[in-house]
């Protein structure tokens, strides 16, 4: 009993199936058919955007606040070209996004025709798997499957590349429940030897410690939750990555804050001077290792993950536990209690008294000024003025998204939307709009720096087209802020093109599109200006003008170790070698 | 606050080394990947060691499975122990493929290359190549009054052994398959 139906109808078809209700998409000559199937329906919502690119970062943006895939939709050539950049942002961090594609007619594929690109060629080192469908009977069952590869596992990016003449022909539809999934099957379940192993080290550690990446918030809430019990049960301190935040609540007392190049100097010396090390769901990235011979030397590592690649990558571990991060601490929290819940109560005792030690150096301390506002000062502020509501918050890359992470709080998982693997400046504004689209009555703000958010400025109209009240929250110096940092630490204070000039008046920017506009630059005005903000039913562009020469700390310099750190204030001159020098 | 004293320009790795100083011993797998005869399959995995740095010393590919759509590639690659474990989860992760086996360390195994040697010459130069043909038991599958092409399988280093020897002797061009190789048993 198929159902027989053009391809461009089982695009929508399928999709409704997979239970999508928004599309994030730009037409185009290749995807005319499925756009004319999709003027013809209601249940699932079209988000026009204003560049391909703000399509997969909105579809990001709408993942990651709802644990569901993002859908996007463009067009051939440049559409799939310009939807790279957001498939490689997907990927580096773990994000299920389904991207379709249209593509020239089967029979003019390699005959330069126009708006012809390669599109599974050049995206195929960008996605998790792609797709190139050249029978109509072939496509449902491609879309389930794609939605399938995107979702389990190792989350990730999915393109399917769809000729015209596939979405004209007529073929016979295959729902979901009769679809051929294939052999890609992950393993779940850990290791039940691996571990006990790990029960019996957790029982004996003196200075151990819990390093979180988004490996656990992409396992679930069920993984949170084990997390949040097992970290109160046991009472060892627990640290994240950028990708982690909010997978365990800010407001825990065994929360140390954010660990890495720009994390709390009690997180990185914990992970420095532990003797266990849990890994569940991070991947030893090089933001959070710094100088590899010297990384948490005298530690026992454990290694949680579903990625087998992930595991002894750049650290080899001495403890790999294959597995799905909820799976595995479920069966970690009942071996452990079933053998009597056991921890190591007096070097625990002294671990913690030296983390307090460590805390009291009071690493995010900044000079305060009455004159000029500083970003540390204006995140503090958004922090208070913001977190009684349903809150999420996306940022861009640079100064103001290590402060971000370092002065806002998460309570909660699925509330922090930032490129972290790529580092994408561009990526907050139109993620924001994707978290918006998810989360319509929720208080959604893009924490963004002025550069990054020219990037993708043009989104302003999705914004005020779908009525979209994201507010960008900008702290403009006037400078690619992490930039000039590194080119005052790094090259002689010579700031080569590290400034913005030419910005534009960011009200009238605002006024332009028809949004509401602010600017703030005294300390004395910050807060009504951010009540004003809240307040406002409609998109708003903030224009925070912050002291233009805050560098971003503590900071581990490139290839230093752990307990090298640089602290507001110290000496930067010369802080990083001519190795460390080559890094990025 | 209190700053950290720092000790300066002690930095003498990046972030990016990646070697393990243990483990620098570069060793030479044969890997065999049971992948989906679909397209662009094998772009996937040449794309991998591209993208990653890895090296590919040899490389085939052919259909073995033609009613379950499988292909075989056989990839003999170099790198410390680390890296091999790296390549062999990186394929591992791509979907279409099915199995990775390293038949360096799962027991014992048979490698086997084919080449085709095309050698001018005449005079002594041709009685030699001949007599050197029939030691390695390389069969003669074209002859001209000038020419010979050679056809020989073995392990590469005896196809490594016969293109030394002919060289001298007139060789003009090889051609060679690749390995291919499979387990010992059952």
């Amino acid at each position: 009993m198929t159902k027989s139906m053009t391809g461009a109808r089982m695009v929508v078809e399928a999709l409704r199936d997979q239970g999508v209700e928004v599309v994030f998409g730009y037409p185009g000559g290749a995807v005319l058919p499925i756009y004319d199937e999709i003027f013809q329906q209601n249940e699932i919502r079209h988000i026009l955007v204003r560049h391909e690119q703000a399509a997969v970062h909105a579809a990001e943006g709408y993942a990651r606040s709802t644990g569901k895939p993002g859908v996007v939709l463009v067009t051939s050539g440049p559409g799939a070209t310009n939807a790279v950049t957001g498939l490689t942002d997907a990927l580096m961090d773990s994000i299920p996004i389904v991207v379709l594609t249209g593509q020239v007619p089967t029979f003019m594929i390699g005959t330069d025709a126009f708006q012809e690109a390669d599109t599974v060629g050049i995206t195929r080192p960008c996605t998790k798997h792609n797709w190139l469908v050249k029978d109509t009977d072939r496509l449902s069952e491609t879309i389930h499957k794609a939605f399938h590869v995107a979702t389990t596992g190792r989350p990730g990016p999915v393109l399917i590349d769809i000729p015209k003449d596939v979405q004209f022909a007529s073929g016979s539809y295959t729902d979901p429940r009769r679809s051929e999934m294939g052999h890609y099957k992950p393993q779940v379940k850990g290791d039940i030897e691996m571990i006990t192993r790990l029960v019996e080290a957790m029982e004996q550690a003196r200075r151990p410690i819990f390093y979180t990446g988004g490996g656990v918030i992409n396992s679930g809430d069920a993984a949170t939750q084990l997390l949040h019990e097992l970290v109160e049960a046991t009472g060892f301190p627990i640290t994240s990555t950028l990708m982690g935040l909010g997978a365990y609540p800010a407001s825990g007392d065994k929360w140390l804050g954010m660990l890495g190049m720009h994390g709390l100097y009690e997180a990185n010396l914990a992970m420095h001077g532990c003797d266990l090390m849990i890994n569940l769901g991070a991947r030893f990235d090089d933001r959070i290792t710094g100088r590899l011979a010297d990384f948490s030397p005298n530690s026992m590592k454990a290694h949680v993950d579903i990625d087998p690649s992930s595991i002894n990558k750049v650290i080899h571990v001495d403890l790999p536990i294959l597995g799905d991060i909820a799976h595995v601490l479920e069966d970690l929290l009942r071996i452990w209690k079933s053998r009597g819940r056991k921890v190591n109560r007096d070097g625990l005792a002294k671990w913690w008294a030296k983390i307090e030690d460590w805390k009291k150096v009071d690493c995010l301390a900044y000079a305060p000024s009455s004159k000029t506002i500083k970003p540390q000062y204006a995140l503090q502020r958004l922090q208070a003025l913001t977190k009684d509501h349903d809150r999420y918050i996306t940022t861009e890359v640079g100064q103001h998204q290590m402060w971000a992470a370092q002065f806002l709080h998460f309570d909660a998982p699925k509330r922090w939307m930032t490129s972290g693997g790529l580092g994408t400046m561009g990526y907050g504004f139109p993620a924001s709009i994707g978290v918006q689209m998810a989360h319509r009555d929720a208080l959604v703000i893009n924490v963004a720096g002025e550069a990054s958010w020219l990037m993708n400025m043009q989104e302003m109209g999705t914004a005020m087209q779908f009525n979209l009240p994201v507010k960008q929250f900008i702290l403009n110096n006037e400078r690619l802020g992490m930039v000039r940092q590194w080119q005052e630490l790094l090259h002689g204070e010579r700031y080569s093109h590290s400034w913005s000039e030419s910005l534009p008046d960011f009200v009238k920017l605002a006024e332009a599109f028809g949004a509401k506009g602010i600017q703030c630059h005294d300390p004395a005005d910050l807060d009504d200006a951010i009540m004003e903000m809240i307040n406002h039913d409609g998109p708003v562009i903030f224009d925070c003008l912050v002291e233009k020469h805050e560098n971003c700390f503590p900071m581990i310099p490139s290839g230093a170790p752990h307990n090298e750190m640089l602290l507001g204030g110290a000496d930067t001159q010369d802080a990083i070698g001519a190795k460390g020098a080559v890094m990025v | 606050m209190s700053a950290l004293r720092l000790k300066k320009g002690l930095s003498k790795h990046s972030a990016y080394d990646l070697r393990d100083p243990n483990a620098e011993v570069i060793e030479s797998h044969t890997l065999a990947v049971i992948v989906d005869n679909e397209a662009g399959v094998l772009a996937r995995v040449i794309g991998l060691f591209s993208g990653r740095g890895y090296n590919i010393e040899s490389l085939t590919v052919a259909e073995v499975d033609h009613l379950g759509h499988l292909s075989r590639i056989t990839i003999v690659t170099k790198g410390t122990p680390q890296v091999i474990e790296q390549i062999k989860a990186q394929l591992g992760r791509i979907v279409p493929v099915h199995e990775v086996h390293d038949l360096t360390v799962e027991g014992p195994s048979v490698e086997r290359e084919l080449a085709l040697f095309k050698v001018a010459g005449q005079g002594d130069k041709r009685i030699e190549a001949l007599r050197l043909a029939e030691i390695f038991r390389a069969n003669v599958v074209d002859s001209t009054l000038e020419s010979f092409v050679f056809e020989m399988t073995g392990m590469p280093q005896k196809i490594d052994a016969f293109a030394d020897l002919m060289r001298p002797l007139g060789l003009i061009e090889v051609a060679r398959t690749g390995v291919a190789a499979l387990a010992r048993g059952t």
